[in-house]
């Protein structure tokens, strides 16, 4: 008798909750060492990074402002990815937003806020649609790989960012690479007076709870996961797949463009190059850790902007570094997804005799042709794409994502094939039934 | 090792001379995959030599059987010997080292590389490859099977034929005795039939031992020496094919009627069919909806019929699926070749055939999933070639597909999968009306006694629930046409009654049926009449009290003149 890992048929509720706390005490030990090793005590490092932030009016703020790009990005990679569209481009268009907010910006400085926010808003939110269209068209017309072309457009995106700032949007006083002011009309109001908690906030409240409605309560959302879920079985239901996954792909880029220009309005009021800083790719990380549903990313959002603040404040009070902050983040991210691959299966104790038919696939001859191995290991297009956040992948958290550290981003693809999950035509349900 | 042109079965067969020893000997195999016995204690032998076929319909078992005697399936129980002694193969490694080889439908060739470059793949140690001994041991396969192949050719270049002919000659460059050949035949034009059958004969002379499975009578008369028919996981037969008849192995194949629980069951069924069949089966097909005995919602449908008649071509003015001249290209050879079919309002129409013979691509055809390559056709008067699914369900058809778990969405619920074909009429406003949905699920939940409520994720529904709820998906559109493949495929007798009971109350309420099915029992209760499809075409059709097994097998074997 050996124990062997076998797909099961259906989770049990109390799965997923005990192993994202696994997940936890992995993280907590697997960081304790580097934490020992920059000089602090793991316990009252972990307390600066969740708690400290909590504890002050002025901190939480801050928290909450440290969330709120992440959120926008969070929330258009969840839209993508429950669609099936693994847009791994949201930085770029997090950054084509934040220049169609500059545009409007610099070239129409005078315009009164009521009509500048909405105007620079929307420019934001086109461009990221312009910036998703290309991939969306390419995967949609002609199957090309969208994970790749959407990363790959993010350096270029920054690129294009770093041309502008060095060429005709050079600062014109200074003469550094940084965009001059914008004009006073687009000052986003603060939503909470005192602090630097501007209305992006409340834009990113309302458009999580739009994308929550859209998912789960109308035909829109239905046939977005339909899609995401099962394409082909999708397309048999008569749902246009492949208009379906572009309306996705551009709605994404908008919501991610939509933070960029967010960003520039509610806290730099110019365009940098540091406007983003990863914020595209905390968003996978986001919308992963948040099981892609609106709500899991709001708080997933506010955990990652707590353990940023945390991470501040622990580098000033401890003397950690404060890329310590992201370590911590990205290795949750890491242990979360490895972790929650394991609900797809439980232990089972061989007894000899039967192997290799655990997907218990009837249908004599047909068994391992039909539905066989794992699907390939190239992320996309894999009609079987099982749902949940065990699906996608990890990404470096913020911060120093460079080029080079952005190929690095990949998406994990779970090798599940259609599990039938009854292997049996015969009796019926399976036990197990909710009650 | 090296030297692939030696028969190596002179070792055994010189201690023991004459077919005392067979190369591969299986004693009691038997497996099975969850409840489905797919091979019940199958004995099979096979002689230096002798091509031994072994026939059977599609989930007869062959496949499995071959997959473990090349150590891809683990048994359940049984024993495997070569050469007298028992052997353990586990893996396909084992099989290969015990001198086995097998090339199976789906070839697994890099199309990139050349056919050198894939022969060496499969034996690439670590260390430099040795181009040049790769093309002379190319050069010496092709030559024991007598065919020319260019070493150097990329294999994606190469046609279909050419390319199991690479993957036969990566078999024999790894010194198999044995070679398993699965449906060699069925992706290969008749030439290459042809050269194929001068190979084996060829590698036979040489005492290799050949398996050659298939579900072609006509094939296995030709070139084998043996024939085992195997039927439901056990091997009905063993016979010397020179001593059999292509009848008589229809027979065995497709098993003859038997009387028992599920036939006894079906009485019903047959009192009311012997009612209505003999209209539609003897009279002009178009006159067939007038004599559909029972009136129920015969108006609807009658009011639907008008707008059809200005389509050309007279019959074809009732029918409510019609084909005319569907042709289908697919790797090599069409896969369908010019079908005209018509089903007429109140009448079930069977579709006969060994599986692979192009049913599953008619049905994704007439799904809307594939688009024909030429040929029109037509759902209740409307041009549907080429649509899109959303735009056939519209003209009102109804599908069942063979492949269940391709039509639901498994983590999405029973009471969702209801509705993804029709999201439109349950929106209120902008939302879902979650109130309806439920209703809905609700109420074709009573309605098909399914076994589940509406938020238990389709997923985790038995085979037949599934279906039920597939089934309550198709016809609570009240679809004038139906096609339904495989229905019951895999289902229990309850679930299967159901099934039929349903198809046979569309057919009283006036709606045409295709019924596509690998079961001729099933066929010949619910049909009234049944045509059969042999590599893509028609070969024949039979009015229901016409037809028997016999006649059908023998069609579906390709052998049309023999039927009639």
């Amino acid at each position: 008798m050996r124990p062997r890992l076998v797909l099961r048929g259906r989770e049990p509720r109390w799965l997923a909750p005990v192993l994202v706390l696994a997940a936890v005490v992995i993280v907590y030990l697997l960081t304790a060492g580097p934490i020992r090793g920059a000089g602090a005590n793991p316990q009252a490092a972990y307390q600066r990074y969740v708690l400290t932030p909590l504890t002050g009016a002025s901190s939480i703020t801050e928290v909450v402002l440290a969330a709120i790009p992440i959120l926008f990005t969070g929330l258009a990679v969840a839209v993508a990815f429950r669609s099936g569209y693994w847009n791994i481009g949201a930085e770029g268009q997090f950054l084509a937003g934040a220049v169609g907010a500059t545009v409007t910006g610099l070239y129409l400085p005078d315009l009164p806020g009521p009509l500048a926010i909405p105007l620079a808003l929307l420019a934001g939110a086109v461009a990221g649609v312009l910036w998703s269209l290309l991939p969306a068209l390419l995967r949609v017309r002609f199957g090309i790989d969208e994970v790749v072309t959407t990363l790959l457009l993010n350096p270029v995106a920054l690129l294009g960012v770093q041309g502008l700032l060095n060429g005709p949007w050079r600062n014109s006083r200074s003469g550094f690479p940084v965009s001059d002011n914008l004009g006073d009309g687009y000052r986003m109001p603060m939503a909470i007076p005192g602090s630097r908690v501007h209305l992006g906030v409340l834009i990113a409240a309302v458009l999580a709870v739009a994308i929550w409605i859209v998912m789960s309560r109308t035909a829109t959302g239905m046939r977005m996961r339909a899609v995401g879920l099962a394409p082909d079985a999708a397309r048999f239901s008569g749902i246009a797949v492949r208009r379906t996954l572009l309306r996705a792909a551009l709605v994404s880029g908008g919501i991610a463009g939509l933070g960029g220009a967010d960003q520039v309005l509610g806290v730099g009021h110019k365009l940098s190059q540091e406007v983003s800083g990863g914020y595209g790719y905390t968003g996978i990380v986001v919308a992963t850790l948040g099981a892609l549903t609106a709500g899991g990313v709001v708080l997933v959002a506010l955990l990652l902007g707590d353990i940023t603040v945390g991470a501040q404040n622990a580098s000033l009070v401890l003397q950690l570094p404060p890329q310590m902050g992201e370590i911590v983040s990205s290795t949750l991210m890491l242990a979360v997804v490895s972790v929650l691959v394991l609900r797809r299966y439980r232990v089972a104790w061989r007894t000899g005799g039967r192997r290799r038919d655990e997907h218990g696939d009837p249908g004599g001859e047909r068994a391992g042709q039909r539905r066989p191995v794992p699907p390939p290991a190239g992320p996309v297009q894999d009609p079987a794409r099982p749902d949940g956040p065990a699906v996608t992948g990890a990404a470096p958290a913020a911060g120093s994502v460079t080029a080079g550290a952005a190929a690095e981003v990949s998406v994990t693809e779970v090798p599940v094939t259609e599990v039938p999950v009854t292997d049996d035509p015969v009796s019926d349900r399976t036990g197990g039934g909710r009650q | 090792m090296s030297r692939p042109d030696t028969p190596v079965v002179a070792g055994p067969g010189a201690e023991a001379p004459g077919p005392a020893v067979p190369l591969v000997r299986l004693r009691g195999i038997v497996k099975s995959f969850g409840d489905l016995l797919v091979n019940d204690g199958v004995d099979l032998t096979l002689q230096p030599g002798e091509v031994h076929a072994l026939l059977g319909e599609n989930g007869a078992g062959k496949t499995t059987l071959m997959r473990i005697l090349y150590g891809l399936t683990r048994p359940d129980a049984g024993t495997i010997e070569v050469d007298g002694a028992p052997r353990q193969i586990g893996s396909p490694a084992d099989a290969i080292a015990a001198g086995i080889g097998m090339v199976t439908q789906h070839f697994s060739l890099v199309g990139r590389m050349t056919v050198t470059e894939n022969l060496l793949l499969s034996r690439a140690g670590l260390g430099r490859l040795d181009r040049r001994a790769g093309r002379e041991m190319v050069a010496r396969a092709a030559a024991r099977l007598g065919v020319r192949i260019d070493p150097d050719a990329r294999v994606e270049r190469l046609s279909v034929g050419e390319q199991q002919r690479v993957e036969i000659v990566k078999a024999l460059s790894r010194d198999c005795r044995v070679l398993i050949l699965d449906e060699p035949t069925a992706v290969l034009v008749p030439q290459d039939v042809d050269a194929l059958f001068d190979s084996i004969r060829l590698l036979t002379g040489q005492g290799m031992g050949v398996l050659f499975i298939s579900h072609k009578l006509g094939e296995v008369t030709r070139i084998s020496d043996r024939v085992s028919v195997l039927r439901r996981g056990r091997i009905v037969d063993t016979v010397p094919t020179a001593r059999s008849s292509p009848a008589g192995l229809a027979e065995l194949m497709v098993g003859r009627p038997t009387v028992g629980v599920r036939r006894a069951d079906r009485a019903p069924v047959t009192v009311e069919e012997a009612a209505a069949r003999p209209v539609p089966a003897e009279g002009p097909p178009a006159a067939a909806p007038s004599a559909v005995p029972s009136g129920v919602q015969r108006p609807e449908h009658g009011s639907a019929a008008p707008p059809v008649t200005g389509s050309p071509g007279e019959g074809r003015s009732a029918a409510v699926l019609s084909l005319r001249g569907v042709r289908l290209a697919g790797r090599g050879k069409d896969v369908l070749a010019g079908i005209d079919l018509a089903v007429m309002p109140g009448e079930i129409v069977g579709l006969a055939g060994v599986s692979g013979n192009g049913q599953t691509e008619l049905v994704q055809l007439l799904c809307g999933l594939v688009r024909p390559t030429a040929g029109t056709v037509w759902v209740n008067g409307v041009d549907v070639t080429g649509a899109d699914p959303e735009r056939v369900i519209a003209a009102g058809l109804g599908r069942i597909t063979e492949d269940r778990h391709a039509c639901v969405i498994g983590t999405l619920s029973v009471a969702q999968n209801l509705v993804l074909e029709d999201l439109p009429r349950f929106r209120r406003g902008l939302l879902l009306d979650r109130k309806a949905i439920r209703a809905h699920a609700q109420r074709l939940i009573d309605q098909f006694s399914i076994r589940a409520t509406p938020d238990d994720p389709i997923g985790a529904l038995s085979g037949g629930n599934m279906q039920k709820v597939l089934l309550a998906r198709a016809l609570d559109r009240d679809p004038v046409a139906l096609v339904a493949s495989q229905p019951t495929r895999g289902l229990d007798v309850g679930a299967t009654e159901f099934v039929h009971g349903q198809l046979l109350a569309r057919r009283a309420a006036g709606a045409g049926v295709l019924l596509v099915s690998e079961d001729l029992e099933e066929l010949l209760a619910l049909s009234d009449r049944i045509a059969v499809i042999y590599e893509g075409s028609l070969v024949g059709e039979l009015p229901a009290e016409q037809a028997t097994p016999e006649r059908l097998g023998l069609l579906m074997a390709g052998q049309p003149g023999a039927a009639a």
